[in-house]
């Protein structure tokens, strides 16, 4: 067949799915149904038509537009429906926290992480209590006495709502950055993710045993122990979603490195998106209530009681009852 | 055409689809770009910081959006394009050439704090060094490639008039020579158009290699 025949008869079959596809790619480009219907059917006409324009060594003109269409064409064929907001609250109901005991060998290793080197320092610094400098230096220190100290205690709330925005701004860039970092550094093989969860462990042990011997304690558990629930359970989870990384880069199993990184990192990415949450929560939380001081401290324990026992029975209890706790893919 | 980075992915229907991976180079300018772009942003944020103090919290919160969220915004809402990397003209895709979705996204970008490290990117230069779609980490766990824009098909305009048929057995790479240069005989001096013409002469046998280049071209996207 000759070319001009071949455009003649076929011409407009290609121009049609061509002003199908420029629709598609308008930002709320709308096809009816029928043409919808018969897209994928007309596609597969095109990349026929492409081949046999290549095999049939049709001018490279012709070719290359067809090549176009079938680029185009397969981008808006198999483009992934972006499930971000329909699926948020099955996400929050159910998928996270199953995602979270189906991971729960990353979790428990990154909470043991992040708590043993906590527990040991805090003991270690009530029995020596020079050892809060490995880790801190003395400016940090003296802050954190100034900020906890029962004397600077103001009645009512300790600032103003002006400054309490400021810290859930900064809460939110600090806080989040970090259990980024966490999480990415675990592609090196997990180090990062280890290093930055015994750090932070670290870290807390040796400011909650340095007030405990300046006998700040109640200043401080009162301030930590809300926010404390979500946002040292949410650094755990994110150490863990960096182990995942790390160790399917350790110990592929079956697959390629490559592949088994990447199943691995499509789990961790999700266990991220659960962590991003439940910081936003506890920043909220940091900035408009655990600064509040009007309450009494038996108050403030129990509310801070009661969100640690919600979150632990949010991982434990929350989407297990539903359809399909066992039916998912991702393992 | 040994030598040439093109990737070409095998789609269901069995075409190929010709990609060509971006390397560090044009990257690292479509960065720079977008760096510039944030730091302008960073700027405007910073006037109204000075004039009332209570804004601090609102913009601590922009900055860490523009900090983590600025490339996965634009890569998912503008078909993989980043400002920079528009105008660079080269896009991110997901390994099946389909445009980056959120999830993909939000981890080649988290990635990237390793990418940089130790310094300028080293990590992620060498990673995209070892591989043929020159993909950095983030890449490579996302399942994602950084590939150029397929620049559309124009109709090309060529300076000769009238049509010779085209020598049954060119292949099509071979067309797409034959248009090239006609496309780029504007920039060539007409010595140098003979003497690369001339080359074709044993196999067009025609009496002025130049004319018939053109006229074949012609044909090939039926002008006259």
């Amino acid at each position: 067949m000759k070319q001009g025949q071949f455009e003649q008869l076929y011409q407009s079959l290609w121009q049609g799915l061509a002003k199908d596809i420029a629709e598609l790619e308008k930002p709320n480009g709308k096809l009816l149904a029928s043409e919808l219907t018969s897209f994928a059917a007309r596609y597969r006409k095109v990349c026929h038509l492409h081949a046999l324009a290549e095999d049939r060594r049709y001018s490279s003109h012709l070719v290359d537009s067809l090549a176009d269409l079938v680029v185009r064409g397969h981008q808006q064929l198999y483009r992934r429906k972006q499930p971000i907001v329909h699926q948020l609250t099955s996400f929050v109901v159910a998928e996270f926290p199953r995602l979270v005991r189906r991971q729960q060998s990353y979790i428990w290793w990154a909470t043991a992480l992040l708590y043993l080197p906590a527990l040991v320092l805090f003991l270690a610094i009530l029995w020596q209590p020079d050892l809060v400098y490995t880790v801190t230096s003395p400016e940090q220190v003296s802050q954190f006495e100034e900020m906890y100290d029962p004397s600077n205690r103001v009645l009512g709330s300790a600032r103003d709502s002006e400054t309490n925005m400021q810290m859930f701004g900064f809460y939110i860039y600090n806080n989040i950055s970090v259990s980024f970092r966490t999480f990415a550094s675990g592609i090196m093989l997990g180090v990062g993710s280890i290093f930055f969860l015994i750090y932070n462990g670290l870290l807390f042990g040796a400011v909650s045993g340095h007030l405990t011997n300046a006998g700040f304690t109640e200043t401080f558990f009162t301030f930590v122990i809300a926010h404390g629930s979500f946002e040292l359970t949410a650094i755990a989870i994110a150490g863990a979603a960096g182990l995942k990384l790390g160790y399917s880069l350790l110990a592929p199993g079956n697959f390629t490195r490559l592949e088994s990184l990447k199943r691995g990192a499509a789990v961790a990415i999700k266990l991220m998106y659960g962590v991003i949450i439940m910081l936003v929560f506890a920043a909220f939380i940091e900035a408009f209530w655990s600064s509040n001081n009007i309450f009494d401290p038996w108050q403030k324990y129990l509310v801070g009681g009661f969100l640690w026992l919600l979150v632990i029975s949010y991982f434990v209890f929350s989407g297990r009852h539903l359809r399909g706790e066992n039916g998912d893919q991702s393992r | 055409m040994l030598l040439d980075t093109r990737h070409s992915l095998e789609t269901p229907e069995g075409a190929s689809l010709p990609l060509t991976p971006a390397g560090f180079g044009v990257r690292c300018i479509a960065q720079l770009i977008d760096i510039f772009i944030r730091t302008i942003a960073y700027m405007i944020l910073a006037i109204p910081i000075s004039f009332i103090d209570s804004s601090g919290g609102v913009i601590l919160i922009m900055v860490f959006l523009l900090e983590w969220f600025y490339p996965v915004f634009f890569e998912v809402t503008r078909h993989g394009r980043t400002p920079g990397k528009k105008s660079m003209k080269i896009h991110v895709i997901n390994d099946d050439a389909t445009p980056v979705t959120f999830a993909p996204s939000l981890l080649r970008n988290l990635l990237r704090v390793v990418d940089l490290l130790p310094v300028f990117y080293l990590t992620g230069i060498i990673t995209s060094l070892c591989n043929k779609q020159f993909k950095r980490l983030g890449d490579l766990a996302a399942g994602t490639m950084v590939v150029y824009d397929i620049p559309a098909v124009r109709d090309p305009s060529f300076d000769a008039k009238g049509q010779m048929p085209v020598p049954s057995d060119f292949s099509t790479d071979e067309q797409r020579a034959l248009l090239a240069f006609a496309e780029r005989s504007k920039f060539l001096s007409s010595e140098r158009q003979s003497e690369l013409a001339i080359i074709l002469q044993p196999v067009i046998h025609a009496k002025d290699p130049v004319i018939a280049i053109k006229q074949m071209a012609n044909t090939l996207v039926g002008k006259y």
